[in-house]
Formats: C-alpha cells, structure tokens, sequence
C-alpha cells in the first residue's frame, strides 16, 4: 500500500539532487510536492500542516553537515519526522496484567474489527502462547455473532456466546466466565458505530467501563480518507484508546490514515492486517514503514518473515548444492516455491525488496496460480526426469502435460526458465556465502 | 477539528431539506467573509481548496475546480461569499450531473440482474437489504442470491434479513462456488417470473487478481443464462474511502464492467468527495447514496444536493 507514496516522495527528493545548497525557495518546491504526496495517500490536511512545517523549521535550521548533498540532509530530516510522527518503536500488546487480559476492539462499520480480531486470537495463541476467549457484543448486524463464533472456529480458540440480549451485559458474562475458565486473553468484539452517532458511542463507553480493558484498540481501514482524523479523535476522547490495527494494508492504497490516526490520538499502531487469510496480521514496525515511504524498502521484515516460515534445514542444503555448482534441480524449485507460498506468495515478497516499489505492480501480476502450475508439473514428473530434465522429450512432455492438466508449452516454458535459473545460479555459486550472498547481490541489484 | 456532537452526517443535512442547508452554507461562509464583496485572492483560493481537499476530492480534482470557479467568477472580487459558494457548487455541479443517472430496473425479459460487487466492508449486504425493500416498496417482486460465500455467515446474514422482510434468498453452504449459487437463483427467478434479481458477492480488494477473476467468472456465467445479464454492475463504495476509492472503481470497472455506483455511510462524518474524480475520470453513473440504516435511507443520487452538502458540510469541518 505505500509504493505509490514511496514513488512521490522519491521523486520530489530527486529533484534536490545535485543542487548545491538548501535555500529557502528550492526546499519550498520539494515540500509543496511532500505536501501534495501526502494529501494524495489521504493523510488528513491539519496533520499534513503540521508535519510540512516541523520539516521546514528542522531543515532551514540545519546545516549541511561533510560529505552529505543537500538532498540527502533534507531527505534525513523528513525521514526523522515521518518515523517521529509514525511512532519510535514497535509497541507491543501488554499482555502483562492478571488474566484474563482483555482487548477490546472498536471502530467503524466495516474497518474489518470481527476478522481482525480472530487474526490477533490465531497470533496471541501461536506466537505468544496464550489461551485465548472470544466474544461479540454486536447484536445490531444480523449474523455477526455467527460471523465470529466460524471464525473463533477456524483458529481454535475458544468462543463465549452471551444468554443476555444487551452487549453490556454480555461482555460483563464473558468476563466472569474467562475468569472462571482461567484463560489468558478476553477478545472482545464490537458492533460497528459512528462517531457521530452519541447512543452508540456512549454503549462503547458502558462495555469498556465494564469490561475494563487492558488494550482497548482502534481498527481503522487503511484506506480511509480525511475523515480517518475525525473518527480516531471520537474513539479516542470516548474509550482511551490503547493502540490503533491497520488493516487491509494488503490493497494499494497508500496508507496515509496511518499518519493521521497516529498524530490525532499520538497512540501506537500495534498490527496491520495483510490479507484476506486468516495468519494475515502483522507486528507494526514504525522505522520500517518509514523508510518504505521512503523507498528504501523494507528488507528487515522480509528477513524475519523467511526466518519464522521457510524450513532451515531446506534452505541451507539448498545454498550447499549452489554454491558447490551442483545447481538446481527441478525438485529444488518446487520446494523454493512451496516455501515462496508460505511467504505469502510473489507479490508480497517483492513488496519487501528495496527499490521493487514499481515492479511490485507488475510483479504482482504473477499471481500465485502460476506457481500452483509450476508446480503440478513439476509433480507430475518422475524423480529421476526431476533431476535429469534433459531426458524430458516430446512423449514424456506430453504425459507431464496432461497428468498436470497443462499444456505442452507450459512443460518447455518450465524447462526453459529452469536451464536459465540453472545458469545464474551457477554463476552466483562461484562467490563464496550461500544464500546470504545470493541475498546481498539481490540487493545490491535492486537499489 | 473533531466535532462529535455533530447531531448530523453530511447528508443528514440533505434529510433537513435544500432550503435549511442553503441557510447553513450562508452562516457558514458568511461569518468567514463577514458579508459584502469578496476578493478573490489567493488567501480565498486556500481556503475553499482546503475544504475541497478535507472532503477527500483530491489535488487533482481540486486544482481543477479551482481553474473552473476562476471561469465562473473572473473578476477581482465577487459580489458576497454566497456567490462565491454558488460558483464552487456550480462547478462541482458541472462534474456529477453528467453521472445523475437513477437506476431503472426493467428487462425486457425478467428477471432485470443486479450484481453487487465492492471491497470488504464497503456496505455491500446492508445496500442490498435496502434495496431490495425499496424496489418491492415499488411494487416489483425481488429475489436474492446469496454470493459470499467466502465470509464467515455472510450466507446467515442475508437469509436472515431475507427472513424478517419476506424476500426470498437462494443459498448454499459456506464455501460453496459463487458462480453456481447466482447461477441457480437466476434459474429460479425467471422460473418464478421475478422482476429483479440481486445478487451479492464476497468483498474483496481490487488488487487480488484470482478473485477479481471469479468475479469475470460470474458475469460469463450469467451472460449465458441471459446475454442481456447483468444489467446492472453495482460498485459499492465506503464515502469513508480516500483517493484509492479511485483505484477501486478503476479496476473493478476493468474488470466487470461497473455500470453503477452506490455510496454508503455518508451518515458520518464522512463527505465522499472521491466520487468527483472519479465521475470526472471514469463517467460511472452514481445510482444512490446511502445516509442511515433504515430502508429509507438509501436515497437516490442527485447531483444538485450533493454539490451543496459536499461544501456546507467542508465549510463547517473547517470551521470546527
């Protein structure tokens, strides 16, 4: 979602380059187009003031320090205040009181409050290890308590359904009976509301008062416009919000709620919703999200995503066979790409890779069905052809073409792309290193 | 900047009639200009774009209003600020009336098809619920085909809406094939000479190409049961939704071919000033607004009204 804002940006600060010295006319120019970069991604217009005129008082202040250029200095300064204004660290939940710690969710119609709070029940229970009870107070939209109670289903975890017919009361039962069944964290969902809509907002008030949560958090649709800032400043005089959940960050908008939510209520953004699935939520890492606006990509989370997910054992016989020239074989490929599937698929992969901002977009368009054939085919071989692709002939390409329900063509394109693969990664291989290597040189490529 | 004790959204002023939102605007600008002629320099220029802006209509749209309210107003300054307001609303007017198309569901041969389809969470099943009241209200007889079936009890929440207004809704079990579950109702609906048929689907981001492709799927699926189907594509869009409400009817429209839109939750605080840019771009005919839960509220599109509440309701945003 911040490519097309990582793109702006970018370019605005190009412009400075190779210019001697910061005057107060050329920085005028770069921050009208920061200016309009941030109200394109829809950061609300007050939180866009304020930001452009810290960064005109910081950079008209400083001196160009040594060997840097003009642009770079300014592009440190706004870089400083975008991280400032989007948080200094990951905050994470506190999940430190007596259980059962409760986590209420709030926000709009719509924000994705039921799936979210499923994705952090699934994450609370894997990387935390909590036990972990779930609730829903919406008894206005037909079906939600169903919605939740599938989903509390789906990941495992436990699902109180109220007697009572009044979301107070319903939370105060699931509290006493999370307490009485000793779990560790009370999810508690509620129906959607408009910040203008005062009966509402005040019910909001009633469950948190009687619920008393540990983190109460603001879900908030990451593509929101201006009035992302009107609605998170409602929610946060009416219910002290804790911490604020980012979702459908896996679209392409560019995210500017994020900013204004941040500035209005100052509270952390705690997750990001990346997806449709239901392990799509992520820890918000504000440095990162900072430097992606700015298109330096975000290698770290893309390092710690491939730790947690891909086998190490895998990897590292892989990166042996490489860099002893050994090469690829065919079975090498299905596994790299049944782990590329892990990772969440190609498109959210090169989102990651510095500089991949503009290719992201086309990238993307290799979808992950292309991956599910290649793979199929590759199945549909016998072992020894995996190793020995050259014995794959006309007859034996048109058996694995019909047993993976592909084409002909599909089997040589396959082929071909694999020989080639073949042969960068035997050129790779000389270098000494492995995978880590193979990492760095991708990287050195990209930027 | 915040104003919750609002009592009303954008378009609650568009419940309390024209003459009373007319009044508001007046107040307004009025104690902004202090009454009697207006310059019309850059301070003013500022002004009225940044409430363009805080109504989400965008730098572009914005820039380009401006150029077009300098045409309707060339002089130096202008009469008082209620003419400066009739110029601005004029020219947002000239964008969106091209787009003031109202829906007509008549087929030649029953059932007329509407296609429901929007991102995740954009109103797409509570717009159904209310449409489908409003055209049996007319007098027509509708049918519903429960398409998301990916959600969890998205299937439950239509059937018991279906339940408690006595429409009739075709489903199947959660997971079954989209395509199949309109499929059928479709059959069912012309075996049943039912006049409109509308079908919802599950939410999903326009940037997820499998599932945007499901969606291709059940237009050619429907196409063949009746080439003139659907006849409608309704976009459904959050008023809530910054400039990538753009992208969003972009590529759905790419996709499937949207031949409507409908704008829900104007009822906040929420002013929906993407559907400028993308009337302007695109051409998309804006079918309703939505404004509240009720049936009722569920209004169709008028471009007069909307130009005048879009900027009343900016106005006061900046002023708050």
């Amino acid at each position: 979602m911040f490519e097309q804002l990582s793109q702006r940006l970018s370019e605005s600060v190009r412009r400075l380059r190779g210019q001697g010295r910061l005057t107060e006319d050329n920085i005028k120019d770069t921050l009208r187009e920061v200016r309009m970069a941030l109200l394109e991604a829809d950061v609300a217009l007050p939180v866009v003031r304020a930001f452009i005129e810290r960064v005109r008082e910081r950079a008209l202040g400083r001196e160009v320090i040594g060997s840097l250029t003009p642009g770079q200095a300014l592009i440190g300064v706004v870089r400083e205040e975008l991280e400032a204004a989007l948080g200094e660290r990951n905050e994470a939940l506190d999940l430190r009181a007596r259980p059962p710690v409760v986590i209420m969710l709030a926000g709009l119609q719509g924000a994705g409050k039921t799936t979210t709070a499923a994705k952090l029940a699934r994450y609370l229970q894997e990387r935390e290890k909590k036990s972990v009870m779930m609730v829903s107070v919406d008894v206005q939209r037909p079906a939600a308590i169903d919605q939740l109670e599938t989903l509390a289903g789906q990941v495992e975890a436990r699902f109180f359904r109220g007697q009572a017919d009044q979301p107070v009361a319903i939370a105060r039962e699931a509290l006493s009976q999370a307490q009485r069944a000793y779990v560790d964290v009370l999810i508690v969902d509620t129906a959607g509301r408009l910040a203008v809509d005062e009966a509402m907002m005040q019910e909001a008030a009633e469950i948190h008062e009687a619920v008393s949560p540990t983190e109460t958090l603001f879900v908030v649709d990451s593509m929101t416009g201006q009035d992302a800032a009107n609605t998170a400043a409602a929610f946060n005089e009416k219910l002290a919000l804790t911490g604020v959940i980012l979702t459908k960050t896996d679209g392409d908008a560019r995210g500017g709620a994020a900013l204004s939510v941040r500035h209005v209520t100052g509270k952390p953004i705690k997750f990001l919703g990346i997806g449709e699935k239901i392990d799509a939520l992520e820890p918000y890492h504000p440095d990162r999200v900072a430097s992606r606006l700015l298109g330096m990509g975000d290698v770290l989370s893309l390092v710690e995503e491939a730790e947690r997910s891909v086998d190490q054992g895998e990897a590292e016989r892989l990166a042996r066979n490489v860099s002893k020239g050994k090469g690829l074989t065919l079975e090498d490929l299905r596994d790299q790409m049944l782990q590329m599937k892990k990772l969440g698929g190609m498109g959210s992969l090169l989102d990651k890779l510095p500089g991949m901002g503009k290719l992201g977009a086309a990238a993307g368009q290799v979808d992950d069905k292309q991956i599910d054939h290649t793979i199929a085919i590759i199945n549909s071989m016998t072992p020894r052809e995996r190793r020995k692709p050259d014995l794959i002939r006309a007859s034996r390409k048109r058996r694995i073409a019909a047993g993976s329900g592909t084409r002909v063509q599909d089997v040589n394109r396959l082929l071909k792309q694999h020989m080639q693969m073949q042969k960068m990664m035997k050129k790779m291989g000389k270098g000494k290193g492995g995978m880590q290597q193979m990492m760095r040189q991708l990287q050195g490529r990209m930027q | 900047m915040n104003d919750a004790s609002a009592p009303t959204g954008l378009m609650g002023r568009l419940r309390q009639g024209l003459g009373r939102t007319r009044n508001k605007l007046q107040e307004g600008l009025g104690q902004l200009f202090s009454g009697g002629p207006v310059q019309l320099d850059d301070e003013l220029s500022e002004l009225l774009e940044d409430q363009l802006l805080m109504a989400d209509v965008g730098v572009e749209t914005t820039t380009r209003l401006m150029r077009r309210l300098r045409e309707i107003l060339p002089g130096e300054a202008a009469e008082d600020s209620q003419a400066v307001i009739d110029g601005l609303a004029q020219a947002v007017e000239e964008i969106l009336t091209p787009c003031e198309m109202p829906l007509e569901p008549v087929a030649d041969k029953p059932p007329y098809v509407v296609l429901v389809v929007g991102i995740n969470g954009s109103g797409k099943t509570t717009t159904i619920g209310k449409l489908a009241r409003r055209l049996r209200d007319e007098g027509r007889s509708v049918m519903l085909a429960a398409g998301d079936t990916f959600r969890a009890a998205a299937v439950e929440q239509l059937q018991i809406w279906g339940q408690r207004n006595e429409i009739p809704v075709i489903a199947q079990h959660a997971g079954a094939d989209s395509a199949a579950v309109i499929h059928d109702a479709f059959a069912a609906a012309r075996a049943r000479g039912t006049d409109v048929l509308i079908a919802d689907t599950a939410g999903r981001l326009h940037t997820q190409d499998n599932l945007m492709e499901e969606l291709r799927k059940i237009r050619r699926v429907l196409q063949r049961q009746d080439p003139a189907a659907p006849h409608e594509v309704l976009l459904v869009l959050d008023a809530g939704t910054g400039q990538n409400a753009l992208n969003q009817a972009r590529e759905f429209h790419q996709a499937v071919g949207v031949s409507g839109i409908a704008l829900t939750k104007l009822d906040g605080t929420a002013r929906g000033g993407i559907v400028l840019t993308i009337a302007d771009q695109l051409g998309i005919p804006l079918r309703f607004i939505g404004i509240g839960e009720k049936a009722e509220d569920l209004r169709v599109f008028n471009a007069h009204d909307f130009a005048r509440a879009l900027l009343a309701s900016a106005r006061e945003e900046a002023q708050a």
